[in-house]
């Protein structure tokens, strides 16, 4: 084979017929591998993506186990009936981005335009909601630094509570603003036509993105707003 | 083969596109393994520089070269540049993002693109850091302990953080890649077992990377949040607690130390294998104490704070665990001499460096069974003998496998030879100024000295003296690879594909490679070190 030829002539077996998709990058020998590599490498991102979390949760764990009492009373003042709401929103946009994974799996391109459309209303109704109740923190002076105020014993260790509470749900929260530019990406290029029932694999790793920001809001919920509820 | 044919012009990827944008831009993981490797030269010579400083003020006993606020800034952005502009990223950044395609038998990394944005991410991040450094510095040492980085140091401590947030996910991405690649790129017949130990060191550097480095990451981030907002997480007066912040940074910054030695354990083993013309004893123990190691050294990091507050079972468990990380060095070790054993080892340049690697790395790896004694460490933490114990490890070893590597692959990557005769030269200098420098510190550690003091008694003079003539001795050993590498890229004589004889699909592709790597993707029908077939064909 001569030295000079265009990547092409490099692909190995040239008979293959998904060689010429054009979604093929070129330093892979056929889509398989390349689904594998973007998936794996989606997995592995999220195993990082868990390690920083980890650090904020157990310092949050430590801080709970040896401040029970002012981290009840602090978590008590969170409005639990928005903290629920937002839950369900969560886990319906993650049901609703499975079913556009689901449909591009099946090449229905409008579907997976319009699952892709409700999944991000719901991602923004989720921040909405969010920033209604940084609202309320913000009124009632329980943002730490800015005028803090708490009624009840050792007010600063609650400035604590709160301190991890904004640093916890504003990363998650700055998680889901990454996650709605993915998907408008995504969204964009399902409605260029880029994918096929042999190619898809963005919009299947994006919903395994949209689903991880979904499990740690899961964690983050029962933490931050359920304990101590049953005093 | 014929030198003459070799040097007809050849499209490769070094001549295959011209012009600035051509590199600035491109996905070639041979380029951007190029382009970490002049970054990283020029962190390396800043580094290099506050390290002379600090050894010019530590000539004398009385602080009379430079401050103490100067001297404080000056050991704080020598570990900083080290560590996180040149050691971490060296190897994986440089060797690894040149070679693990190659040695797999891969056309690329998995993510070119990615490949190319983490060294933009490591530019930025960089960036940051000089500008902490031009503002004025940063006092807080390498290790930014909370409370001082926190509310007391007025110093720039804020971009220096950002700048190493930054970098983070420059490691982060190059390891991600890694992995990705190794997994699902292998070349026909590259088995797990037939992959060269280069590759493991790799994936089991990367896996540190992937899951260590997002530690370090949110807790810079709480530093700097802590700065600004007066979070509270590590400030006693809000009931936080400042040693929270040393589990976080250790449970990183110690796995880090093995993301700076673990490449070098992996170039070591290439030379050995290749320069005694075996395969490597045990191969396959070789392979799994990498990941040995990585694993170990997740669970060791509160050996860093046996004097800091921690309950004495913690510390003798600590203690335990860190010192079953020897278990897997020691393995390593005394593979490689058993593979030199009977070998018919040649002195190349390369070889040097590997040789001096295992002398220096066990001296480095026995005396960290000194600090891991809850007893010993007591009475030598925060002194030289420390400081003298991780620059075993970290120029020993981290650096001496660094420039074998950079020897043993030069050809490969410029198509030319360096003179072998400087070569061994510097190799020998580099040995004997790095003994000369950090042997006497074990001493003066022992003797009480404390680090991190810019000024000292009288008495400590003598192996001050050694210990500064030594580091301008090594600063020779490190100027001289410099000079005859960069005279090499015009004069050097015509490698051809593999000079050494070596085995590894990185010797069966033209040097410089072309674009793609290989013209055909390549077959892998035997392990990786087939010396012996080798040898018996020539006898």
């Amino acid at each position: 084979m001569p030295k000079h030829e265009s990547s092409s002539a490099l692909v190995p077996d040239e008979n293959a017929a998904p060689a010429s998709d054009p979604a093929l990058r070129h330093h892979f020998d056929d889509l398989a591998q390349q689904h594998e590599a973007a998936t794996l490498g989606m997995w592995l991102f999220l195993a990082t993506e868990v390690m920083f979390f980890g650090g904020l949760f157990s310092a949050y764990m430590i801080y709970r186990v040896w401040y029970p009492g002012t981290w009840g009373d602090a978590s008590r003042t969170l409005d639990i009936t928005l903290g629920t709401v937002n839950t369900i929103v969560l886990i319906t946009s993650s049901l609703t981005m499975a079913l556009a994974v689901h449909a591009a799996a099946t090449n229905e391109r409008r579907k997976v335009m319009s699952f892709l459309v409700v999944t991000m209303v719901l991602g923004v109704a989720f921040l909405g909601i969010k920033s209604f109740e940084y609202y309320q923190k913000f009124a009632e002076h329980h943002v730490p630094g800015l005028d803090f105020r708490f009624e009840g014993q050792a007010p600063e260790r609650a400035n604590l509570f709160f301190s991890l509470y904004f640093a916890m749900t504003g990363l998650h929260a700055l998680h889901m603003i990454i996650g709605l530019g993915i998907l408008s990406v995504i969204l964009y290029m399902a409605w260029r036509g880029r994918f096929t029932e042999a190619w898809h694999t963005p919009v299947e790793i994006s919903g395994l993105y949209w689903h991880f920001v979904d499990i740690i809001w899961i964690f983050l919920f029962p933490l931050l707003y359920l304990v101590d509820r049953h005093r | 083969m014929d030198t003459d044919t070799l040097a007809l012009p050849r499209t490769h990827y070094l001549n295959a596109e011209f012009g600035l944008a051509s590199w600035l831009l491109t996905t070639d993981h041979k380029r951007i393994g190029l382009l970490f490797l002049g970054s990283i030269s020029m962190f390396f010579v800043l580094g290099g520089i506050f390290a002379g400083m600090i050894r010019l003020e530590l000539l004398t006993p009385p602080g009379d070269l430079v401050s103490d606020d100067t001297y404080n800034k000056l050991f704080t952005m020598h570990g900083i540049v080290m560590i996180f502009m040149f050691l971490i990223p060296s190897i994986p950044s440089v060797m690894g993002n040149f070679f693990v395609p190659i040695m797999i038998g891969a056309r690329d990394l998995a993510f070119p693109r990615l490949n190319l944005l983490s060294w933009y991410i490591f530019m930025i991040g960089g960036c940051f850091t000089l500008y902490a450094i031009v503002t004025g510095g940063v006092d807080t040492g390498w290790t930014f302990y909370t409370p001082f980085s926190t509310m007391a140091s007025t110093s720039n401590v804020m971009a220096a953080a950002v700048g190493i947030f930054i970098m983070g996910f420059s490691s982060i991405l190059t390891g991600l890649n890694f992995i990705v690649t190794i997994h699902t790129m292998r070349a026909p017949g590259m088995t797990w077992f037939r992959m060269p130990l280069f590759l493991w060191a790799m994936y089991a550097t990367s896996l540190i990377n992937v899951l260590g480095t997002p530690v370090l990451a949110i807790t810079i981030v709480s530093v700097a949040l802590e700065r600004a907002f007066h979070l509270g997480i590590f400030d006693p007066a809000y009931g936080g607690d400042p040693l929270l912040f040393q589990h976080l940074f250790w449970f990183y910054s110690h796995p880090a130390v093995y993301i700076m030695i673990l490449p070098s354990m992996g170039i070591v083993s290439e030379l050995i294998a290749a320069f005694s013309r075996k395969n490597i004893f045990g191969y396959t123990f070789v392979a799994f104490s990498s990941l040995a190691i990585a694993v170990f050294g997740f669970l060791v990091w509160g050996h860093h704070m046996f004097v800091a507050g921690m309950s004495v079972y913690g510390a003798m468990i600590f203690s335990v665990l860190s010192f079953l990380v020897a278990v897997p060095s020691a393995v390593k070790v005394f593979n490689w001499t058993a593979t030199l054993y009977k070998g018919s080892v040649s002195y190349q340049t390369p070889m040097l460096y590997a040789l001096g690697f295992i002398g220096l790395f066990t001296i480095g790896g026995l005396t960290g069974l000194f600090l891991a004694s809850l007893g010993i460490d007591v009475h030598v933490t925060d002194t030289y003998f420390v400081v003298a114990h991780f620059h075993y490890i970290m120029v020993g070893g981290a650096l001496m496998g660094y420039l074998g590597g950079l020897h043993y692959w030069w050809p490969k990557m410029t198509g030319r030879m360096y003179p072998d005769l400087w070569g061994r030269v510097a190799a020998v200098v580099t040995f004997l100024g790095f003994n000369l420098t950090f042997f006497p510190q074990f001493i003066l550690g022992y003797l009480g000295m404390p680090r991190r003091y810019h000024a000292y008694p009288p008495e400590f003079q003598a192996l001050n003296v050694l210990s500064t003539a030594g580091a301008s001795v090594m600063g020779i050993g490190y100027l001289m690879p410099a000079i005859y590498l960069f005279w090499s890229l015009k004069y050097g004589p015509i490698a051809g594909p593999n000079p050494w004889g070596a085995k590894g699909l990185e010797w069966t592709t033209p040097s410089p490679p072309p674009t793609f790597n290989f013209d055909e993707t390549p077959v892998v029908t035997e392990p990786a070190y087939a010396y012996d077939t080798v040898e018996k064909k020539l006898a």
